[in-house]
């Protein structure tokens, strides 16, 4: 504990420290020679790939895949062409670039996934070298080839290949060179002897960094800080640039005084930094070059890699593993010998207050009477999140919540969250899952993401673990775990399908946002339509099952389905695309089984494909609806011989459909038609398409009594409507005295009432008068009071002692009626007593 | 419908949020097409919209000019046409056409659909078979409800019935479902549910479905009970003349969203259009009256109007000018509906004391009883043979058949050659649907049915079965009316005089000949406290019913179409 500082060593105004790192590996003799070596960052995975030049079928060379923490995961003869270069995407992919241009895609388990290629033309003119880089925009790929072009892949997941332009006097590979990311642009910085060029997407551009005069030399090597904010370059003369990567400002130029290349150079800074500085490795030394000038040096007695990280350089050779990092601020503060901040006084009384020292009271009265607990207890958390070993952790945390219990109304989240969060990453960081994550790795990688890659590495129950213990929501984080988890489960080709499935549904049972139709789609990927279907059993909303089965071909359980979904919209998505997949025959088959889905096509149909409709009650032998569809069909016939013709069709489907009724009126409509055409012909009635009542109307108004007689006899016309019929036309047109002749022709079977009325229409009192007399007894009184004769219509009220009758005469009566109402009145009430 | 502000009701949820909401939305939706803009608008959207935003505010939001969607080519100048329609094929196949001859044309437009209340994946079909998915950009404007008055809201679905209950196409029931969840989302949780019917039971499903994708907060319940109830359970009361004040004026002016157009005979000027509603303090007390109440209740309000004028006589300056500054605004503003609604009663009158009116009256009473039937059809021929009205004629059959039973074969044969004659053969079809509908059907000897559909049932297998009897009960649903009317006492006695100035029950809106179905099974399951008891009446309404503890009213128009 006393000895944090032992292996501090100052650079400039700084400190620089090397923590160890769990590493458990125990490479064989070679160690790390002779290998490609890639060490994903975040504490990813590390891939080696050994003696990538072996080329007999006999010995081929050996991919191994370790987590961080040195734990094999696998290992595995390479069978395919020679590899110039390996790297790792963000979501944990090993790409293997080869010579011929083909980049092959790995997961951390070492199955193959799929490859693309960086273009035909490298095919013959092969990749000299090649860099995996990191954007915005994902993992991308960019090589140089043996007619010195580059290409660029700036996201291998939406893969667009970009050839840059050629670089005058370039032949064979440049010296040196990078890919960065600037300005949302991917560039190429390389150079070639003394030159340097910018490479971007339409021009290269020679570029001459400030402040690096050709005396320096030319530029052998270069690095790209994290960020890619810092660029730093080493010549031949051993010299060190370093400046902003827009090549705009220069940070300062060390002289190494090593004139050899180094094997690697890394920015090492952090967020935040006081002193950035550059790492270079040669095969013995280790040289941390702070751009003050300022140098430390390490001696190497083992070949190892630099991986560079956001706030430090990780450096693992065939044993071991160490974090190369600026010494936060904070820790300084805290750590620094005879420092008097508040969070290195807080810690000392609480160090006392273990010892049960009254020391302690004094250190806190000091604390206090700068009023600086607050802030002691804020650096003790910070310091506390940036140290590595676990006991640190703790007393840091301790003396803040020790400081804590001083200081009212102060919001405990800051702590609580830190101890919550340095529990998951100590658990993370433990060798057997191998994410040695600093607290800052992890602020920017996020949780979500840091559950990802737990669950790349298939650790389930841990990734559940620590959502439950974060209290995420189920839906960012057990689900989504569960999800990955069956998704893989269902991959296992050892299990049958009964137990896969019902694995999957004990552990995901009904967890939001888990969906069964998505985890079906993943069994049904691997082939396995028998799993797929069980698991879509489980989904709970039937419209999530149909898109699956309808890819897997059950249509059938597809369209059952939609229809329990109630969702109409799905039914008619799965009826369009029945439609076009099966025959005519077994789509209608099908239809007829799901008469929600077959109403819901003759809808369609009604108004999109009149014709299909009608093959549709074809099929069903559905008589009474064809004929339907042939009287709306005769409609929109302009002709009257296919008008006729179609109205034939629909008898003979009436007929069939034993609708005897129907047929005959249709029948009869036939005849109207020809009836009314010849008509039309011959005088230019325009009675087409008129209805009977409304044809012989016509005629009657036109004087052709002839023709209504035929018409009358012809479609035998019930008495009632000849006689109503007549009657209104003779009133309309006034012919009083064919009326009376008519009503005297015989017994009118429409009564007498009517004729009444019909002349009061006409306001014809007197001749309405003529057929009062004529009416039934039953109507004496109503006729009487149509033609407005109060005093008759009581007269037969009162013959026929009927008292509402009387009560009607009476509610016309006006006052001077008097005699009338007192005759009535009278009336009535010796009706009444008998 | 409208309250009778009875004292111990609790108040009225605010009904006016939903206008409010729908117009937010509108403007929200037409602002995502920036810049002028002419909308066309289909037009049974005219109404409903014109309550929900006036042409000023559609001006407000750069709407340019107001075109009525009428299925021809366009005229409109404008370089983007928005169109607010029903998702309704022939619509979006018109706006194809439209887009199509502006393509030929070598114009350039922009086009937004806005469907309402949503869209249709069969609508967006046409505009991808049409090659327009790419140019045409399309949206939904969720305006579920419409509240026509502080205590009726209503879904303005004019095709629910059609699609539903004669197409089997159950496209709407989601609609219906997702408007039982605004109702929920916005005014709490419903204490109560009961609904019967099979599309109530469907649409309560539906809104489950859509209840449980998202978590619920406890709110307090603004809704007590919500009744479902499917139309075809009660076809007797729509078939059924009104004779109270609102449905009379309705008979004769056409009540549109809440909105009446009183033509040239009721005014003494041009057209007017008046909101009914209960702001209309006359219209508000005898919209619920029987008619022959209204003209003694118009008169007394005439003469309280004129005794409140008269009170200015006799006044001193400042009496006076606190009367014009308070009163005389009131007083005019209830002078003038008073004199709207007096000449809108004569109208009435006019056309209904008619021995026609007061025939058919008695014919629908002696339906109802079951008395005299043999007049009654009759008086149908007649009715058919003058032609006096063709859809009054359908009614009448159909409430024959209803009430009977279906008709007896030989008069189904004879009323329907005679309507054939009278109107057209066309009605061949209306007929069909009628049928299908259950509406107006033949009279079926009672064994082949059942013989038919267990010959039927062993072809297939079980499941099968079970639909196709259910499509074979709607085929031939009995209407079981007089079972019913018996059960629940729907009909009074018609010995006793029935006083309609003082109602008794809620028979007085048809004279005291009839009592509402579905109000009587809202009465009877309110104080039963669910269908315990009622099981008779629900087996013999086709069964469907269920209560869940967890109002929606609902009118549709129930007018056949051929």
């Amino acid at each position: 504990m006393s000895f944090i500082t032992a292996n501090w060593n100052p650079l400039g105004d700084a400190f620089y420290r090397k923590t160890e790192l769990h590493m458990c590996w125990n490479l064989r003799d070679s160690g790390l020679r002779d290998s490609l070596v890639a060490a994903a960052h975040y504490g990813g995975p590390i891939a080696l790939l050994r003696e990538p030049q072996r080329r007999s079928p006999s010995s081929r060379p050996q991919l191994e895949i370790y987590l961080a923490s040195g734990i094999s995961i696998t290992s595995f003869p390479w069978k395919s062409g020679p590899v110039v270069h390996i790297g790792w995407t963000v979501t944990d992919e090993l790409l293997c670039v080869q010579e011929d241009g083909s980049v092959l895609i790995y997961n951390l388990f070492g199955s193959f996934k799929r490859h693309f290629s960086m273009g035909q033309e490298v095919v013959q003119s092969q990749v000299l070298e090649a860099k995996v880089f990191h954007s915005p925009y994902g993992t991308g790929v960019a090589i140089v080839t043996g007619s010195s072009r580059f290409t660029l892949a700036t996201n291998i997941d939406d893969l667009k290949l970009r050839r840059l332009p050629e670089v005058p006097g370039l032949h064979g590979k440049p010296s040196s060179w990078l890919v960065l990311t600037q300005d949302r642009q991917t560039k190429v910085i390389l150079s070639n002897g003394p030159e340097m060029f910018v490479l971007d997407n339409t021009s290269c551009t020679p570029v001459c960094p400030p402040g690096l005069s050709p005396q320096y030399g030319s530029v052998v090597h270069m690095c790209v800080s994290f960020s890619y904010k810092y660029l730093s370059l080493f010549t031949d003369t051993g010299h060190l640039w370093t400046g902003s990567s827009n090549l705009q400002d220069k940070l300062s130029i060390v002289d190494t005084k090593k004139k050899t290349t180094p094997n690697q150079m890394v920015w090492c800074c952090r967020p935040q930094s006081q002193q950035l500085s550059v790492v270079l490795m040669w095969d013995r030394l280790l040289l941390v070059a702070g751009i003050c000038g300022d140098t430390i040096q390490f001696p190497v007695d083992d070949p190892c890699v630099l991986v560079g990280e956001l706030d430090g350089v990780r450096i693992i050779n065939s044993t071991n593993q160490d974090l190369l990092q600026e010494v936060p601020l904070v820790c300084q503060d805290i750590f620094k010998i005879a420092s008097m901040a508040p969070g290195a006084l807080l810690l000392e009384a609480h160090r006392e207050y273990e010892k049960s020292s009254q020391k302690a009271d004094e250190y806190l009265r000091e604390i206090k009477e700068q009023s600086m607990l607050g802030e002691a207890v804020r650096q003790c958390v910070e310091a506390a999140a940036h140290e590595y070993d676990a006991n640190t952790q703790k007393s840091l945390l301790r003396a803040a919540s020790f400081g804590k219990c001083f200081l009212v109304d102060f919001s405990p989240d800051q702590f609580v969250t830190m101890c919550r969060e340095l529990r998951v990453l100590n658990t993370v960081r433990d060798g057997a899952v191998g994410l040695p994550l600093t607290h800052t790795q992890f602020k920017q990688l996020t949780l979500q993401v840091l559950i990802d890659r737990l669950v790349y590495r298939q650790f389930y129950p841990l990734a559940i673990e620590i959502c439950r213990y974060l209290k995420i929501p189920d839906y960012q984080g057990v689900s989504r775990v569960l999800k990955h988890w069956a998704s893989c489960k269902v991959q296992q080709k050892d299990l049958s399908d009964e137990a896969i499935a019902r694995a999957v549904c004990v552990k995901v049972g009904d967890a939001p946002g888990v969906s069964y139709s998505d985890i079906a789609a993943k069994a049904y990927e691997c082939g396995r339509t028998e799993l797929a279907i069980k698991l879509l059993d489980f989904e709970a909303r039937s419209g999530e099952q149909v898109p699956l089965l309808l890819k897997m071909k059950r249509s059938q359980l597809a369209l059952s389905k939609a229809v329990e979904s109630g969702d109409t919209d799905l039914v008619y998505t799965v009826v369009t695309y029945l439609k076009n997949e099966l025959n005519r025959g077994d789509f209608f088959m099908m239809l007829r089984n799901q008469p929600v889905a077959q109403s819901l096509y003759r809808q369609f149909c009604k108004l999109q494909e009149q014709e299909t409709l009608k093959d549709l009650y074809n099929q069903d032998d559905d008589h009474q609806e064809l004929a339907n569809y042939y009287i709306t069909a005769s409609y929109r016939e302009k002709r009257l011989e296919t008008r006729l013709s179609v109205l034939q069709k629909a008898v003979d489907e009436f007929n069939k459909a034993k609708n005897e009724f129907a047929a005959k009126a249709t029948e009869e409509e036939m005849r109207l038609l020809r009836f009314q055409r010849k008509l039309d012909d011959e005088k230019g009635a325009g009675l087409l398409g008129l209805s009977l009542q409304e044809t012989m109307e016509v005629l009657l108004s036109l004087g052709l009594h002839k023709h209504t007689e035929q018409l009358y006899r012809d479609f035998r016309l019930p008495d009632k409507r000849y006689w109503w019929l007549k009657l209104k036309s003779m009133a309309e047109k006034h012919e009083w005295e064919e009326l009376e002749k008519f009503s005297k022709s015989k017994k009118s079977p429409i009564g007498y009432l009517a004729f009444v009325d019909v002349c009061m229409k006409s306001n014809n009192k007197s001749e309405a008068r003529k057929y009062v007399s004529k009416v039934t007894p039953e109507q004496k009184v109503r006729a009487h009071m149509v033609i407005g004769d109060l005093e008759g219509a009581a007269d037969a009220a009162i013959e026929r002692r009927n008292d509402s009758e009387m009560g009607a005469v009476l509610s016309r009566c006006s006052t001077a009626d008097c005699l009338l109402i007192d005759r009535l009145n009278r009336a009535r009430v010796s009706a009444s007593k008998k | 419908m409208a309250h009778s502000a009875r004292r111990d009701s609790p108040k009225l949820p605010d009904f006016s949020l939903l206008k409010r909401l729908a117009k937010d939305q509108l403007v929200y939706l037409l602002e995502q097409l920036p810049g002028k803009k002419d909308l066309f608008i289909e037009a049974d959207l005219m109404s409903p919209l014109d309550r929900i935003a006036n042409v000023s505010t559609l001006k407000q939001h750069e709407v340019d000019k107001l075109y009525k969607v009428e299925y021809k080519p366009i005229v409109s100048t404008s370089d983007q046409l928005c169109f607010l329609i029903r998702p309704r094929i022939k619509t979006v196949k018109w706006i194809c056409d439209v887009a199509n001859a502006d393509k030929a044309a070598g114009r350039f437009r922009r086009y937004k659909i806005i469907f309402t209340p949503q869209k249709f994946y069969a609508c967006e079909s046409v505009l991808e078979e049409q090659g327009l998915f790419g140019d045409v950009t399309t949206d939904e404007w969720s305006f579920y409800l419409l509240p026509l008055d502080d205590d009726i809201i209503s879904m303005e679905l004019p095709e629910f019935f059609r699609d539903n209950f004669l197409a089997g196409d159950q496209r709407w029931v989601r609609t219906a479902g997702s408007t039982l969840h605004l109702l929920h989302s916005i005014y709490g949780p419903f204490s109560k549910i009961y609904g019967i019917g099979r599309c109530s039971k469907m649409v309560y499903e539906s809104w489950r479905e859509q209840v449980e994708e998202e978590e619920t907060k406890a709110r307090q319940a603004e809704i007590g009970n919500v009744f479902l109830i499917d139309r075809d359970v009660d076809f007797v009361t729509p078939l059924c003349s009104q004779v109270v004040y609102e449905g009379l004026v309705d008979d004769i002016f056409k009540i549109k969203c809440g909105c009446v157009g009183f033509g040239t005979d009721a005014t003494s000027d041009k057209n007017v259009k008046v909101m009914l509603n209960s702001q209309d303090k006359v219209f508000n007390e005898i919209r619920n009256e029987h008619f022959s109440n209204v003209f003694g209740f118009l008169s007394q309000k005439a003469r309280n109007l004129q005794t409140a004028y008269d009170k200015r006589r006799g006044m001193d300056i400042k009496q006076m000018k606190t009367f014009v500054s308070e009163e005389l605004k009131g007083l005019k503003q209830e002078h003038r509906l008073l004199s709207l609604h007096i000449s809108a009663s004569e109208t009435i009158m006019k056309k209904k004391t008619k021995q026609d009116f007061q025939e058919m009256l008695k014919t629908e009473h002696s339906l109802l009883e079951g008395f005299e039937i043999r007049e009654c059809i009759s008086f149908i021929e007649e009715h058919i043979i003058r032609l006096v009205s063709m859809i009054e004629s359908l009614r009448l059959l159909c409430l024959l058949s209803i009430t009977e039973n279906g008709l007896l074969p030989k008069d189904y044969r004879s009323l329907k050659a005679l309507f054939l004659q009278s109107y057209g053969v066309e009605h061949l079809l209306t007929f069909a649907n009628l049928k299908q509908l259950g509406l107006l059907v033949e009279q079926q000897p009672g064994e082949t049915l059942t013989a038919m559909e267990s010959k039927v049932g062993k072809l297939v297998n079980d499941k099968t079965a079970g639909k196709l009897t259910d499509a074979f009960s709607s085929l031939a649903k009995k209407s079981n009316f007089r079972a019913l009317s018996r059960k629940l006492n729907l009909v009074p006695k018609s010995d006793e005089e029935y006083n309609l100035r003082v109602p008794r029950d809620m028979a007085y809106i048809f004279s005291g000949a009839y009592i509402p179905l579905s109000c009587k099974l809202i009465e009877q399951v309110l104080e039963r406290g669910g269908w315990t008891g009622l099981e008779e009446v629900t087996r013999l309404l086709n069964g469907h019913e269920f209560s869940v503890t967890g109002l929606l009213i609902r009118r549709y128009i129930c007018r056949e179409i051929k």
